[in-house]
């Protein structure tokens, strides 16, 4: 063990790094080199930092470890910190990527980079807090926090209709959190903490569990995004900046199904079984019709954004079949879509450079030019497709195989799935990369830099090995998965029993 | 040494793909717009196929080929030791994929006789695509690409074939759909190429579909994906049911018709077969490889490896009856008038899977492998007799621009005929042995449908005559018909793509003389023991039920009498009569003679016939117009969907009445309340002065 509050250091440090950046005066070729090193050092030791939290990790006990704990608001509200199987991976997945962010942005970004950095690293903080939380308070205002660098990297570093892109974003969020404020100020009357281990083992009444388990899901559903609340992530993404989609689809999407294990599942069992079935409609309605609807989009980004959707929809059916190899597989599903739509929004980033499009019309033939840049995009397009031997691969199989057990239609429908998501990404391959080289303007396109391998390289050495080898993910997640699981169905059967007694 | 014989086609891969990729990145300019590296204009590493450089053989051949030649000859030392010798089944642990829950998937190798005689075909026919390719491909700029390819596939399907589990078989089952994807794609320029490949991948993921379920289904019911527990216990759960979808069904013969539909998908069976046509835009090695000798065959493969799950489920072997029969029929009636000469050897591929089906259907699994087995020499063989006759005539396909090629390249026709007569069946050659079998067993069969396949496979036995001779005839005899220019340069090929084609012509012609002892007759029980000893513990306890096609009777010469079915006792020592036996020989007779009656003899009959029937003729010309079938039925239809999902569904109902339709109303709300601003000041303070009494009034009567 070590004895420094670890878990404080990792989400705090890229807030020093912000503030350090404050200091950097000016906006000519020297600041701008000496901002994006602060910014890349930051996120780099971040990183670094943050793999000792795995190396301390204990991948048999299933309870809190980590656990920092201060006095905060009152003597009610505490500063409480602490990672589980669930929730350690991403806090790794999202130090992961920033210093990849950074690299990316280093160029694209030509206005107000400082701003742009310092939103950034408050972002990793918020990110990072939003994993470690074990405070309800704390884990609300992490949660909502983020919404504000994000709004700000939409709004001023995006694309044409950035402004309408921004609002929808907010106008969507905000309506979720604030049901899921008022749940919490409920939860605090009826349970008097907010300690969310406590919460976890606090018995809220039925009819109660009801409510706040909607109110909750208002939030987490427009997070995911969940169908019919999605329509702002495709916009979203398409005037975000590279780095933005990125964070975007990689972390931030991921609180949502996060917030589903943490909060709807243990604390309102009852109303998560009772609700499993309105879950499974939206998640395989989610499968189908945004995998179709990917299929006909004009914009590459747009494109991914839909197929974003459908991925997440395998996440949401996962973890309310609420078995081994449902939840596990959710939460794999979730780090493995981490890298590869990271992974695939920076591809975009990459031609987006080039061209000043992602009209999907514009391209074609690119592999004659790019040959390199191809490779890779393959890789990613066929992770995405889910193929064995990808990390797309293992999370699907293993939601579907959990739904399966639990209901046939939602698993023969979902895995539907699997035919058009090779449809549409096998569509976009082909019109972006294959076919002649005809259009003037890319007979001249340049393939990736050192930089863009960089980059890319490790998310497509993640994507196979985590294919190939995902017994490191699996281990870490197993025991905190099993313990959900029993204390689920233990609740499940005590109110079946309750019921059972009463009439 | 198993670990060699499927990790070593991976390795070449590798070496074949990094040097691909590290020509690539010597031959084009990186960087970024503005920031690195002068742009460089140049075309000239941008040669496309077409493009005539001098032919090197490079590295990334050597190695490949090199490595392919030692996994075929320790393929064939393991054949010799766990086949045809004692050495007993092995399985051999590589590495723990992953574990959730009860379930708990292993990288896994199994070594029986099926295996065997798996790596056998697979390694064989690989190397000898290898090598040939060296020749085939010597003028395209991208051939690290190329045999990168070819040894990721072969890497793949070594891992289908030695699977341990049906999710490694999955893996190995999408590898080779992705490295058939990128082969048959592999010419990226031509549209018709891309259009073909992605085809290929999406109508297999159908079958896929299918499959992941029948995975899903074996999973609750056994609790595991393992083989050998699978078959251990696959008698406890016979009988048993699962409620699927809205309906409670028996659940071995949904599990077996769910995978089977993967089968189907892959091995192109009738309804999911429309993507093996088009394959043929791949070059022609890789038509050779994967789209006849190895890949195509994995349905077959499957369904022999399940098979103590599928014998017990009447139903489900019924259901692959039908489908083997229909695909046998169908497929041959289309060949029967294609004019590309790799079409026509696609539909008869297509159509000698519908026999081994049959063959599973009917219970004689160890007869749909041995025509696997002989099958992948004579059809290897063929289309790589196919690739030489275009390479002789500047890439021609069409066989109406062929004719009289027997003189100009004799070499490469002797070794077609060889390929037509162990197709059709003729005396003694590999076809013989194993087609004809099955059509006898198709007549002993008990099912319901046995009839249906007896009828179907003799008529398409006279068929697939009719078109093999038809090709041959069309291409090497008659008159010349391809321009003077191409003449003019017409050559045999080197002797790297000729050497392969001896090879698979000596095995066409005596793969059956050699092996069908071992096989289908007196060695079969022997041969077969380690899978029998498998399916024996599944099927323990029931001495009734006796290993189908029981080893019997004596090698009569004629080699086909004592082929039997001792299925489940119902016609224990059946003979068929001597007619059926007779039947697809005389099949064969027929419609060769008909071929030269209508391509040497009177070569106006045909144009005459087509003339008469002409809807039958654009009938068959048209594939029996599936591919428009699905064209509307699917492809427009799911285009019509998705952007009507898209502008109507998330854009006017979901946005018009979510955030749009919000925005749109505050918008209003706001328009009015500026209505309100006359900018006088005392107009406000009235405003206001209303506001606090209001405000006053309610904490008074509230309070």
């Amino acid at each position: 063990m070590i004895d420094w509050p670890i878990l404080s250091t990792v989400t705090f440090l890229p807030t020093v790094g912000a503030l350090l950046l404050l200091a950097i005066r000016g906006d000519d070729e020297i600041a701008r080199r000496n901002i994006y090193h602060v910014a890349l050092w930051t996120t780099s030791v971040t990183f670094i930092l943050s793999l000792f939290i795995w190396a301390n990790f204990d991948n048999n006990e299933a309870g809190f470890q980590l656990v920092e704990e201060a006095g905060w608001l009152g003597d009610r509200i505490n500063y409480k910190m602490g990672v589980d199987g669930i929730s350690m991976l991403f806090v790794i997945l999202t130090t992961f990527l920033m210093p990849l962010c950074i690299i990316a942005s280093k160029l694209t970004i030509k206005t107000s980079l400082r701003e742009y950095m310092i939103a950034f690293l408050i972002l990793e903080t918020l990110m990072v807090g939003v994993f470690c939380a074990l405070d309800l308070v704390l884990f609300y205002v992490f949660f909502e926090g983020g919404l504000i660098p994000m709004f700000l990297i939409i709004g001023i570093w995006g694309g044409g209709r950035r402004v309408y892109a921004s609002f929808k974003f907010f106008l969507y969020t905000l309506l979720g959190s604030v049901l899921m404020l008022l749940a919490i100020m409920a939860m605090f009357w009826n349970a008097g903490t907010t300690d969310i281990p406590t919460l976890m083992n606090h018995n809220f009444p039925a009819g109660m569990q009801t409510w706040l388990w909607l109110a909750f899901f208002a939030s987490f559903a427009v997070k995911m995004p969940m169908w019919p609340v999605h329509t702002w992530l495709p916009d979203a993404h398409v005037e975000a900046p590279t780095a933005g989609s990125v964070v975007l689809a990689a972390v931030l999407l991921k609180m949502g199904g996060y917030g589903f294990l943490r909060f709807s599942l243990p604390m309102f069992p009852l109303a998560s079984d009772a609700f499993a079935p309105l879950v499974f409609a939206l998640s395989v309605i989610a499968i189908v019709y945004t995998s179709i609807v990917a299929l006909m989009q004009e914009d590459v980004k747009k494109l991914i954004a839909y197929s974003s959707v459908a991925h997440m929809g395998f996440v949401t059916m996962g973890i309310f079949v609420a078995n081994p190899q449902g939840i596990q597989g959710g939460i794999f599903q979730m780090l493995s879509h981490g890298i590869i739509s990271g992974a695939l929004f920076l591809c975009v980033g990459v031609i987006y450079d080039r061209f000043h499009t992602r009209q999907i019309a514009a391209f074609g033939g690119l592999v004659h030019r790019m040959p390199i840049y191809a490779f890779l995009f393959l890789i990613f397009t066929l992770a995405n497709t889910g193929l064995p031997g990808t990390s797309g691969f293992v999370g699907e199989f293993l939601t579907l195989i959990g739904a399966f057990r639990v209901n046939t239609w939602v698993a023969f429908l979902a895995t539907s799935g699997v035919i058009l998501s090779a449809g549409y990404a096998l569509w976009l391959y082909r019109r972006v990369i294959f076919g002649e080289l005809e259009k003037e303007n890319l007979k001249s396109v340049l393939d990736v830099s050192r930089r863009e391998v960089l980059i890319l390289a490790p998310l497509a050495l993640l994507t196979i090995l985590f294919g190939v080898y995902p017994a490191p993910i699996m281990d870490v997640t197993a025991a905190s998965t099993d313990l959900l699981i029993s204390n689920y169905e233990a609740a499940l059967a005590a109110a079946g029993q309750l019921a059972a007694a009463s009439p | 040494m198993y670990q060699i014989i499927v990790f070593l086609p991976l390795l070449g891969a590798i070496i074949a793909g990094a040097i691909s990729v590290f020509s690539a990145r010597a031959a084009h300019a990186s960087g970024e717009p503005g920031v690195e590296a002068p742009v460089r204009d140049d075309d000239e590493a941008e040669a496309g196929h077409d493009h005539h450089d001098a032919p090197t053989t490079g590295p990334a051949e050597i190695i490949t080929s090199g490595f392919l030649v030692v996994t075929a000859v320790l393929s064939w030392i393991a054949f010799a030791t766990v086949g045809l010798g004692e050495a007993p089944d092995l399985r051999i642990q590589v590495l723990n994929w992953f574990a959730s829950g009860t379930l708990s998937v292993d990288w896994a190798l199994r070594i029986d006789t099926l295996t065997v005689v798996m790596l056998v075909v697979v390694t064989t026919v690989s190397a000898l695509v290898h090598v040939y390719s060296i020749g085939y491909m010597a003028h395209d700029p991208h051939r690290p690409r190329f045999f990168a390819y070819l040894s990721l596939f072969t890497f793949a399907m070594l891992m289908l074939v030695t699977s341990d589990n049906l999710v490694q078989l999955f893996f190995g089952w999408e590898g080779v759909g992705l490295a058939s994807y990128l082969l048959i794609g592999f010419w990226y320029k031509r549209p018709s190429a891309n259009a073909a490949a992605i085809k290929a991948f999406v109508v297999n993921r159908v079958g896929d579909f299918g499959f992941a379920l029948g995975i899903f289904a074996v999973f609750v019911l056994f609790q595991s994906v393992d083989y050998q527990t699978i078959f251990a216990n696959a008698h406890d759960v016979e009988g048993a049911t699962l409620a699927f979808l809205s309906w409670e069904v028996d659940a071995l013969t949904l599990a077996c018709i769910l995978l089977f539909m993967g089968a189907m998908g892959k091995s192109a069976q009738f309804l999911l077969h429309t993507w093996l046509p088009d394959a043929m835009e791949g070059p022609t090695p890789v038509s050779a490889l994967i789209h006849a000798a190895t890949m195509v065959t994995a349905g077959v493969f499957m369904v022999a490896r399940l098979w103590p799950l599928f014998e017990l489920s009447t139903t489900a072997l019924t259901v692959v009856t039908f489908f083997g029969a229909t695909t046998a029929f169908f497929a041959a009636t289309v060949g029967l008038v294609q004019n590309d000469i790799k079409r026509v050897v696609a539909y008869s591929t297509c159509s000698q899977l519908g026999y081994m089906f049959v063959a599973l259907g009917v219970g004689v699994w160890q007869i749909a492998i041995f025509h696997l087995f002989t099958h992948a020499f004579f059809k290897a063989l063929l289309f790589l007799g196919s690739g030489s006759v275009i390479h002789a005539v500047a890439d021609e396909q069409d066989m109406r621009k062929m004719g009289g090629l027997r003189t100009h390249i004799p070499l490469t026709y002797a070794m077609m005929v060889i390929g037509t007569l162990a197709l059709t069946g003729f005396p003694l050659t590999a076809g013989f042995f194993s087609k004809d079998a099955i059509i006898e067993y198709a007549f002993l069969g008990d099912g319901p449908l046995a009839g249906y396949a007896f009828v179907l496979t003799v008529v398409a036995a006279m068929m697939t005559a009719f078109y093999s001779w038809r090709l041959i005839f069309m291409t090497f005899h008659g008159r010349v018909r391809a321009p003077a220019e191409v003449m003019k340069h017409i050559h045999e090929s080197p002797q790297v793509m000729m050497v392969p084609l001896y090879v698979l012509a000596a095995g066409s012609l005596f793969a059956g003389l050699l092996f069908a002892g071992p096989f289908i007759k007196d060695g079969k029980e022997a041969f077969w023991a380690s899978p029998t000893e498998i399916h024996a513990s599944a099927t323990a306890g029931e001495d009734a039920h006796a290993t189908p096609a029981d080893a019997h009777g004596t090698d009569d010469g004629h080699g086909t009498e004592d082929a039997h079915s001792a299925d489940d006792g119902h016609h224990g020592e059946a003979h068929p009569p001597q007619w059926v036996v007779w039947t697809p020989t005389a099949m064969m007779a027929i419609g060769t003679l008909i071929a030269i009656w209508f391509y040497l003899l009177s070569p106006q009959v045909p144009q005459r016939l087509a003339r008469r029937h002409d809807w039958l003729h654009a009938f068959l010309l048209n594939k029996w117009y599936f591919d428009e079938l699905y064209d509307v039925l699917f492809v427009r239809s799911i285009k019509w969907l998705g952007r009507f999902l898209w502008k109507k569904g998330d854009g006017w109902l979901i946005d018009g009445f979510g955030p749009d339709g919000v925005s749109a109303r505050v918008l209003d709300a706001t328009a009015r309340v500026v209505k309100l601003q006359s900018g006088y000041l005392y107009h406000y303070a009235f405003a206001m002065l209303i506001g606090v009494a209001a405000l006053v009034t309610w904490l008074m009567f509230a309070g």
